[in-house]
């Protein structure tokens, strides 16, 4: 396993309005320009405004992906209902906490250990034009990690530009005289310059990668219903789509929105949505739809702490047993699982590809933390996989809809195409797709809804397999980076293991499975439910000749590498 | 809206646009009729078969599409509307119908009936109203009378008010609304064809009997008879209208002048590329 490259985590908080997110917005933009990766996750209370929030940052010299067990600054604009992310943002005794002079830091902060640091925060604002604590927040945090002010000044005229001269003067001021200020600690903290600054980076959330792959992947037509944490995915198809000829057309419900896309699809065009828990709750009886009339869908569900309304703005991976078992009847479908932030895209768009190719719909589970994550990443490289649709388009006679035999994919004929009219149906169908409830029709039709999914080659991007080792740690989706981090700090104790983290979780791929699993004795299956369904599922589809053991941890507080760590050195002995 | 044939073709007959499939309704059934209304009609507007779809979704009526010779999606109940709405969107050349029943389109669909109404994408949604849920063989249904003793799930009556389907499309926004009556087919395509041909979202009830669950509906045919006033483009006229309609009254009662839903799709467009502008940090 690779080493685990060092590391900076840095966390701001303060009450609603404070300028938390733009400061630690800024920060991550500006560590892109200096080269460094990075990854910030946010925080906040239920408020719809005007809450506390958090923006919670780890910089390092090679790529990211999640939050760290321990954070080395915590700056508080204020205190105001900071005591909330005592779990989120861990200290220790080697950890800075930056208060306004004045303010008490919350006790259940400072009883770390951590070392206090008071600057004068609102003063310091105060005494600028239009100066705000948030700037000077920003100047002091990039003292003491070094960063190059050069790079907080660019980011910051390109990003406040918009909003006039005076603000950028005003903002510069401040992160100027925080970084004054804070001078006689600068460099208290610091990462090594980058090797390469030139290469191409990208600062991109989750949500945002899963809209790009969808596009990439040839999706023209979206049909959204908001619902948190998966609205940013929709908010930027909007004008996205518009730029490059869709359209995305706001539903009344989610109802609405699943078979909008399967009208759109029916007509030709690759057809995706986003929701989470509840939306895709209602979905699942058109999903169904879309299995039995062979009409390619892609829905892409941001889990959030469930069931029912949950937790709205925390992360858990709980939505899996619905995606692999929700639809009623035999309904084989596609069901995938982006591993990290950049994962998003490349696992959307490869679903849309599936999707259109295997004509079925396709459900991409990712989840809050990856989704609302912004990270900065290398420029993710342009995949072939696009639609892919069979598509009949010569005029033939007697053409069946549904032609049974050859690999189960029978071409569309898709409505403007003379003499193969025909009725796509979710009633039970004869090959030309007239109803029919006869036992033949039934299973010639089951056969073929099953055989063309299972015949699919889905290539090596069906997991992520890496290590060595009798040891093996079985994982999906966001809990794969602190798992990647936890067997990176046991190589460095000298136990070795492997991880699998399959990115197709439906149809099943049993041979690939076995292979990864080769020699493996004793296996940790790692997820964020409190049901252990990643275990079920791994036990009915993937039976071992040795022990399954399970972590399984409900949301909202993330998997900490540690906690696998020590996970993995409890594991029974068989 | 609609397409002409080219010159040099036959003309298209009522025959081109069956598809032969014998229907599973009862004998009797209005909605014989009614398929033979909206087969004149697509023969009196020329319509190519390949160029319509006809998309439905569970119920007696809703099995219309695959009797006939066009494109046609069979989709889940209630939902018919919003297959209909991401067609007509993304392929706007198209002559898209929705047909189905009224438990199908006011009940279970009576949320997506009000939105598309709203949202008048151009299109045609034709109810067959029998006041019954007949494929589950007699419940009482949104449009049913509160004192029908006969439904099996509510056998001192349904006690709640009938849902009145031209009231609601007019106050949700529908472009057109007319009714029709099953027992006259020719004023029924009539009615169809002036539906598909005005722009954006045109509502066609037709009270179409059935003669299984409700046999005194045979007498609606007594019953029905055309409007004595002209269709007007004033919803406020309308509405007046309405007040003394005793859902009997056939014929076009409104005809707007909202323009269709129909955002730009496929137009000019930029490389997918270019949203790559959107996340590069140095650029």
């Amino acid at each position: 396993m690779s080493r685990i490259a060092p590391s900076l985590s840095v966390a701001i908080v303060g009450s609603g309005g404070s300028g938390v997110m733009t400061a630690g917005s800024l920060l991550l933009d500006a560590a892109g320009t200096v080269g460094w990766y990075g990854t910030m996750t946010r925080s906040s209370g239920p408020q719809i405004r005007g809450g506390e929030a958090a923006a919670m940052l780890r910089l390092s010299t090679e790529p990211v992906a999640s939050p760290s067990s321990r954070f080395d600054i915590l700056l508080g604009i204020d205190w105001l209902n900071a005591e909330r992310f005592a779990a989120e943002i861990p200290l220790d005794r080697g950890s800075l906490l930056i208060g306004d002079a004045g303010a008490t830091p919350p006790a259940v902060f400072t009883g770390s250990g951590a070392r206090t640091l008071d600057l004068p925060l609102s003063e310091l604002a105060r005494g600028i034009e239009g100066g705000r604590a948030n700037m000077v927040a920003l100047g002091i945090i990039g003292a003491l990690i070094g960063m190059p002010m050069d790079s907080l000044r660019s980011v910051l005229e390109r990003y406040l530009g918009k909003k006039g001269a005076s603000a950028v003067a005003a903002s510069l001021a401040g992160v100027d005289a925080g970084a004054v200020n804070a001078a006689g600690e600068a460099g208290a903290f610091s990462l090594d310059t980058p090797e390469d600054a030139s290469r191409e980076l990208w600062n991109i959330s989750g949500n945002e990668a899963a809209g790009l792959g969808a596009l990439r992947g040839g999706v023209r037509f979206v049909a959204a219903y908001p619902i948190t944490p998966a609205t940013e995915v929709l908010e930027w198809l909007a004008p996205s789509l518009e730029k490059i000829g869709g359209v995305l057309v706001q539903a009344e419900d989610e109802l609405a929105s699943v078979n909008q896309l399967i009208g759109a699809s029916f007509g030709g065009t690759p057809s995706l949505t986003a929701t989470s828990g509840p939306g895709l709750a209602l979905m699942t009886e058109s999903i169904g739809l879309a299995v039995a009339s062979e009409t390619p869908i892609v829905v892409i569900d941001v889990m959030r702490g469930g069931p029912s309304t949950g937790i709205p703005t925390k992360s858990e991976q709980s939505d899996l047993n619905i995606a692999i078992y929700g639809l009623h009847g035999d309904a084989p479908h596609l069901v995938l699982a982006p591993v990290s932030v950049a994962d998003c895209l490349f696992t959307t768009q490869w679903s849309v590809h599936l999707a259109e190719t295997l004509q079925t719909a396709a459900i991409v589970l990712t989840d809050q933390s990856l989704g609302q994550t912004r990270a900065v990443i290398d420029r993710p490289a342009d995949v072939a996989f696009v639609s892919g649709r069979s598509i009949q388009t010569q005029t033939v006679t007697g053409y069946q809809r549904y032609a049974v035999g050859g690999n189960g994919i029978s071409p569309m004929a898709l409505p403007g195409t003379p003499g193969c009219q025909h009725t796509a149906d979710g009633l039970e169908h004869s090959p030309s797709g007239t109803p029919s409830s006869r036992a033949e029709d039934h299973l010639q039709q089951l056969d073929k809804r099953r055989d063309k999914l299972a015949g699919h080659d889905y290539g090596d991007h069906w997991a992520v397999v890496e290590g060595e080792g009798e040891l093996a740690v079985i994982t999906w989706g966001s809990s794969l980076a602190p798992v990647r981090e936890a067997l990176a700090a046991l190589d460095r104790e000298g136990i070795q293991a492997r991880v699998v983290a399959p990115r197709l979780l439906l149809p099943v791929q049993p041979e690939r499975m076995r292979q990864a699993l080769d020699g493996v004795t004793r296996a940790l299956v790692v997820e964020q439910s409190h049901g252990a369904q990643f275990f079920h599922y791994l036990q009915a589809f993937y039976p071992q000749p040795f022990e399954l053991q399970s972590m399984a941890q409900p949301g909202p507080l993330p998997i900490r590498p540690q906690d696998v760590v020590e996970r993995i050195k409890n594991m029974r002995t068989t | 809206m609609t397409e002409s044939a080219s010159k040099q073709q036959a003309p298209m007959k009522a025959k081109d646009y069956k598809s032969g499939i014998k229907p599973v309704w009862c004998p009797g059934c209005g909605d014989f009729s009614v398929l033979s209304a909206m087969i004149k009609a697509m023969a009196a507007l020329q319509l190519k078969p390949e160029n319509v779809a006809v998309i439905s979704g569970i119920g007696c009526s809703s099995r219309i599409p695959a009797y006939l010779n066009v494109y046609g999606f069979h989709a889940v109940h209630g939902r018919a509307l919003p297959v209909g709405i991401g067609l007509k969107i993304t392929r706007p050349e198209l002559t898209v119908l929705v047909a189905g029943g009224d438990g199908d389109g006011f009940s279970i669909g009576g949320n997506h009936f009000m939105q598309a109404c709203r949202r008048n994408v151009d299109m045609t949604y034709i109810v067959m109203d029998n006041q019954v849920y007949g494929m589950t063989k007699g419940q009482a249904s949104p449009t049913t009378e509160p004192d029908w003793e006969r439904g099996k799930l509510t056998p001192h009556g349904t006690r709640i008010n009938p849902f009145y389907p031209l009231v609601v499309a007019l106050a949700s926004g529908a472009n057109f609304i007319a009714r029709a009556s099953s027992s006259d087919p020719n004023g029924a395509a009539r009615v169809i064809t002036e539906a598909v041909q005005h722009p954006g979202f045109s509502f066609v009830q037709i009270m179409s009997p059935c003669v299984t669950f409700r046999p005194e509906q045979r007498d609606w045919k007594k019953i029905v008879r055309p409007a004595p006033v002209e269709a007007t483009s004033d919803p406020a006229a309308a509405a007046r209208r309405l007040m003394t309609d005793d859902s009997f009254f056939l014929g076009t009662l409104f005809k707007g002048e909202r323009v269709a839903f129909q955002p730009e799709f496929g137009g000019q467009s930029a490389p997918v590329t270019e949203l790559d502008k959107d996340f590069k940090i140095n650029s």
